[in-house]
This record gives C-alpha cells, structure tokens and sequence, in this order.
C-alpha cells in the first residue's frame, strides 16, 4: 500500500481534478433537477390555465393557495384540472420507471412496458374484469383495477421471460414483445364485442389511454402505490448500479442475482400496471424519457437517475397530456396519441444513433 | 507450506449439471500465482466460473480460507474474492472512475454512497495500474487494453485476499501484457494477494506463475511448479502439437523443422547462426548445423530447426572425429553459409573446414 501511497502525493493534480469533476458533475445534475422542478411547475400553471374556460393566473395562484374564489372556478381547478395534472404527473413518472427498470433487467435502452406487450396484458385483464364486475356491481374500485392490471402485466411478463430463455438476440424479443402486445389487443377488443353498450364507450376511451376524468381518491390511492413502489425502487438503486456492469460482475460483488431479478420483474410491472389502470396503455414514455434524462445528467448512475426520470416523465407527460386536451380542442386526442408524436422519433433517433456507434 | 487458503476438493465441474472436468484436487497457498494454461475448449474457464461461483459445483466442494464456497454467501464472498471476467462489459455513460468505484459496492452503505476513505480507496487502485488519468473519460471511450486496466483497478478496489482473472491478457498488447502482469505479481508477492487466471500465453504463464494447472479437456493433466511442467514432452501433448516444438529453455514454441536430407550447412557460433536458421527454416530448406559447442546460444535452436547438428564438449578442442563427421555431412551438402564464427585455439578445425568448403567452392552468401 505505502508504494501506491506515496504515488497519488507525487502526483497531486489528477486528484484536484477528480474532485473538480465530482463538483461539475454535481453542478450538472442540480442543473437538469432545477429546471426539470421549473418545468414541472411552469407546465402546471399552464395546464391549469388554459382549457375552455380560461382563469387568469393571478386568481389561479389564489385560488391554489387560498381554495376561496369563484366556485365555479373553484370547482373546475379542484375537481377537474389539478387532479387531472398530478395524476399525469404521477403516472408519466411511473411509467418511465418502469422502462428504467425493463431497461435495465433486459440491458437494452429500446425495452420498455409499452412495446414489450406488458402494458397490452394489463389492459386485457383490467377490460375483463371491469366487464364481468360491471356486471354484477355499479362501480369497480381502483385497487381491484390495479391488482387486475398487476396481473395481466405479470402474465405479458411471463410470457417475455420465456421468450428471453430461449432467444438471445433483442431484437427478436422486441418482435415477441410486440406480438404479445397484438395479441392482447385482439383479445381486448374480442371481450370489449361482448359489452353492454353502456359499457363500451367507457372502456373503449379508455384503452387508448387518457388522463380525463381523475378523481382525488385516483390520486391519493395512485400516490400510495406508486410512492411506495418508488421508495423500493430507490432502495434497489445500489444493485441496479451494479448490474449495469452485467451479471457476472454483479454477482462478484455481492448481489444477490436472482432476488434482485425477481424484485425488477415486481416493481416494473406494479409500475406499469399502475398506469395501465388508472389511464390506460401509454406508448414510448418508457424509453423516451430514461433516454433523455440520462442524456442530459450524463451518467446512468441509478441513485440520480431515477428520480430524475420520475420527474422527467411526470413533466413530459403534463406536457403531453395539454397538447392532447389543447391542441384539437374541444376535441380532446388520446395520450398515447400524443407520446407517441413526441416519443416515436427519440426512439428512432436513439436507434439511428447506436447503430452508427457500433 | 501450511494450510492452503483455496482449495479444490474432489471437485467436478461443467455445465447443466454435465461434467465436463471432474475430480480437481488441488491446493493454492495465499500469495502465490496459480495460471490455468491448456488448449482452447479445454474448460479453463469453466473451473474459474466454478470459483467464482458463476457455475454451480456438480460435486466435490471448493473451500476458501476456511468456508466451504457453498455456504457463502455472495455478499461474504465479495470482500474475499475479485473478479476480472472476459465478459464484455458495455455500460453506457459512466466513466472509469464510475466503474473502478463499483469495487466498494461490498463496503458501502444502502444507497452505495462512496465516503471520503472509499473515494481515496478509488484513487489508489487507479494509481496501481497507472490509470489516473483515464479516471474521468467515459468506459466506453478507451482501448481494450486501458479498459483492462480499468478492470483491474476495480478487482484492486474491492481489496481481495484473491484475484480471478479470465484470460486478462487477450487483447492486450506486449507492453500491456507485461505491465498488467508485473502489476499481478506486485499484489502476489506484496499484499500477499492470491491470483489464480488462465492465460494463453504459455511463455508468460512460465514466468509469472508459481504454479501451473494444465487443463486437458476431460481433466487436470499436471499440476506443479513452471520447472516441472514446462517440458517440451508436457507441453507439447497438452496443446497436442504434432506441427512445432515448445522450446522449454526460452518457453517458446517453434514452428516445425524442414523436413528431409540437409542440403546446407550452417557453421556459426555465439548467435550468429539464429537469423540463419529461421531464415532457412521459412524458406522450409532443411539444413544441417555445426560445429557447435555444447553451451553455445546457438545449439538450441540449432537442435530444435536443424535436420543434424554435430556438436562438441564445451571448451577443448575440437576432437578428430567430430571434425571428420562435419566433414562429411558438409560434404553430402551442396553448399555451406558461414554465418560468423571466430576461430580460436580450440575450433581452429573449423577453420579447417571453412577452409575445404572455400576450395571446393562451396561456401555461398546468405
């Protein structure tokens, strides 16, 4: 030891300079939060401001902080906008965990809930189950959906792992992740035939995805969820590090592989599942997003990256979640419509851009 | 020797439960280097990835320091054993110094937070493989052998009592390979750190290792010190080579001699005759050589290319019958290449049969 000692005296710089890179990587990372929190909240006031009825925004932050006004304004902001933008705030963030995590697990940048058919499983079993409970009851709670969600997702999963077994090349699973995503649109809209009309209208605008119609019981039980799944997902951040070095080495340094594999599968899904029962399927999110705020920390280190991805998704689906109510109005588009304008073309940019790399 | 600190015992490994070598029964001592050498395919590293518990043991047990391997667990384990692994690692945006820091992940709290002390742990692995200044380029960015390196210093960072290493030097250029190698034995006979790889380069293997475990397929067929395993016999049926010779002197491996009746002859002495020889032996012109003293440079070679080597005991002079048979095999020859040779008082006979050979107009250029 003494001999390696006495060489990192000798030469003193190199250590300034670790050190001022650690302060500029820092500098970088506070950087991309400051402006990710501005963006999140400069889009929420916009979000609130404009729609068919428009409040200026000296009585929307009195009314926010105040909750007197207007009660008709009141009634709008309360009860229809602002549920509406922390439910996409909370889901766009899910969502892009959950491709994080599927990233990771698979270690390609292109995997994600939506083109892998998981989001697809959980919006089969939730149509099921929401058809067959509306049935028999009045209403089916959001914990029924997202466990109905959780399940389909799991099933997709299953499927993608046995497919991942026996075919190597990514690829390929991308394909079976797509098919498997067919298939369970087709079996969607076979149950959906089968509905009472009162029924299909409900469920059809909700298989393409959307954020209308939130309520704050949707937000509190999606933040219950959601923040613990969250706070798990942290936890995990240390062994996600490692494991971006491949298996191998993760194992040499202490992870415990197949517990650590298992809890990926557990939370990406709950994550995906979350969204998929609350707003329906959502596209590209999931790998947009992780792309982007990877991009602009430059680093993949979990510990920064994934909150910073949770932001980023709560703030790109906000923004998406306006151009869908805005852009057509009164005609509102689906959200998937919307993230798959902006999303699509990342993703085929990060495509372009790895194959020149390689 | 002592209680040995790895040790293999009845051990068989392989894959999906099929044996592929089986019954290792073997023992490294803490410190020493311990090189795995054999033929491609022979399982070099499928005994490795049964230390490093990549692989599930088949049956026997492996034992470190005192734990059996199958009760560890991989966190125990990681604070014990390293790892540098053939497996191409392709993480994206992190730098060397990210990666070499993934060697505290063991020591680190929750959140793999680095302190101060895990910082400076960093920052001297990086000093002992001379990287410091790669430290903030990104992993994806450097050469093969910088990445090597790299590897290196985050086995050194996770501060092992043993070091794993799969084939570290492929890839690797000649100065790489003899500083990533110096570097291993600096750990070994310093820190007391004990190294076991696998390495294709037997010459390499012959002068880094304590030990050597020649891997033959279905089995281990010698373990023992360099002295007795670098034989030209050993080598030669562990690599199976029916085309060559492995030189055990200098540890490496000749191509094959030219076959047939020599038609050149070779007077040299003192090394002058090696350009000679490979030269010849390229151009697959079998060729006779001598009269070569028994300790001269020359004769190694000599015996290993040339169809007949007539020699002599060191140091007398050069008797009657050993110069009338070169006389006669010169003679067979239909030229002779004098490659540099000094006549003294005792081999002044060569200069006698420079001297026929010049007569009979024999002696040609090179």
């Amino acid at each position: 030891m003494g001999n390696t000692e006495i060489k990192i005296k000798e030469t003193g710089s190199p250590v300034e300079s670790f050190h001022h890179e650690n302060f500029r990587r820092r500098s970088r990372y506070t950087l991309v939060f400051i402006f990710l929190v501005a963006g999140f909240f400069a889009i929420t006031i916009i979000n609130i401001n404009s729609g068919n009825v428009e409040i200026p925004i000296s009585r929307i932050v009195h009314i926010l902080f105040t909750g007197q006004g207007d009660e008709q304004e009141v009634n709008i902001i309360w009860r229809i906008r602002l549920p509406r933008i922390l439910m996409a705030a909370i889901l766009g963030g899910a969502l892009s965990i959950s491709g994080f995590l599927l990233q990771t697990f698979f270690e390609n940048p292109i995997a994600g809930p939506y083109v892998l058919g998981i989001s697809s499983g959980a919006k089969m079993v939730v149509a099921f189950v929401m058809i067959v409970s509306l049935q028999y009851m009045q209403s089916v709670s959001s914990y029924t959906m997202i466990l109905a969600a959780f399940v389909g997702s799991l099933i997709s999963m299953g499927f993608i792992l046995l497919v991942a077994r026996r075919i190597k090349n990514m690829a390929a699973l991308l394909v079976a992740g797509i098919m498997i995503g067919y298939i369970c649109s087709a079996a969607t809209d076979f149950i959906i035939t089968f509905a009472s009309d009162s029924d299909i209208a409900n469920l059809h605008g909700w298989s393409q995805g959307s954020f209308s119609g939130m309520s704050w019981s949707n937000v509190g039980i999606g933040t219950v969820v959601i923040g613990v799944t969250m706070g798990l997902t942290l936890i995990l951040s240390k062994p996600i590090g490692a494991y971006q070095l491949g298996e191998a080495y993760a194992q040499s340094i202490g992870v415990n592989i197949k517990f650590f594999r298992v809890m990926l599968i557990l939370l990406s899904s709950l994550l995906s599942a979350c969204v998929t029962a609350f707003a329906g399927p959502i596209s590209f999110v999931g790998i947009a997003v992780p792309f982007l705020v990877k991009g602009s920390l430059g680093t993949s280190k979990p510990l920064v990256v994934i909150p910073a991805t949770f932001l980023g998704g709560g703030v790109f689906c906000m923004f998406c979640d306006i151009v869908a109510r805005l852009a057509f109005a009164p005609l509102e588009l689906n959200i998937s419509t919307v993230t798959s304008i902006f999303g699509a073309p990342i993703v085929i940019y990060m495509m372009i851009r790895k194959k020149g790399v390689r | 020797m002592g209680k040995a600190y790895l040790s293999m015992d009845k051990l068989s490994v392989g894959y999906n439960k099929r044996v592929l070598i089986k019954d290792i029964c073997i023992d490294i001592h803490k410190g020493e280097i311990v090189t795995l050498i054999g033929p491609n395919g022979a399982g070099k590293s499928t005994i490795l990835k049964s230390i490093t518990r990549q692989l599930q043991i088949i049956r026997g047990k492996v034992v470190l320091d005192v734990n059996d391997l199958h009760n560890t667990t991989f966190k125990e384990l990681s604070t014990k054993m390293a790892v540098v692994l053939t497996d191409r690692m392709k993480p994206e945006l992190l730098t060397c110094h990210d990666i070499v820091a993934t060697g505290r992940y063991p020591y680190t709290g929750r959140l793999g937070i680095l302190t101060r002390e895990d910082e400076d742990k960093v920052d001297e692995a990086l000093a002992a493989v001379n990287a410091r200044e790669l430290g903030t380029r990104d992993f994806n960015a450097i050469s093969d052998g910088q990445k090597q390196r790299i590897l290196l210093a985050r086995a050194i960072c996770q501060e092992p009592e043993i070091i794993i290493l799969d084939e570290p030097t492929s890839f690797l250029d000649i100065r790489y390979k003899l500083e990533l190698l110096s570097i291993l034995r600096n750990m070994a006979k310093k820190k007391g750190i004990t190294v076991v790889m696998s390495l294709h380069e037997i010459d390499l293997a012959e002068k880094i290792s304590d030990k050597i475990i020649c891997v033959n397929g279905d089995r281990i067929s010698h373990f023992g010190t360099p002295d007795e395993i670098f034989r030209e016999d050993t080598i030669r049926k562990l690599y199976n080579i029916d085309n060559g010779f492995f030189d055990p002197v200098f540890g490496s491996i000749e191509l094959q001699k030219p076959a047939g009746k020599p038609k050149t002859f070779v007077v040299s002495s003192g090394g002058s005759g090696i350009k000679t020889y490979r030269k010849l032996q390229k151009n697959n012109v079998p060729f006779a050589a001598g009269i070569l003293y028994k300790n001269d440079i020359d004769i190694q070679l000599a015996r290993l290319l040339a169809s007949e080597v007539i020699t002599e005991e060191p140091f007398v002079e050069i008797s009657k019958d050993t110069f009338e048979k070169a006389l006669d095999v010169m003679l067979s020859c239909d030229r002779v290449i004098d490659a540099g040779v000094v006549i003294g008082d005792c081999n002044k006979r060569i200069g006698e049969l420079l001297h026929i050979a010049r007569e009979k107009g024999m002696i040609v250029d090179e």
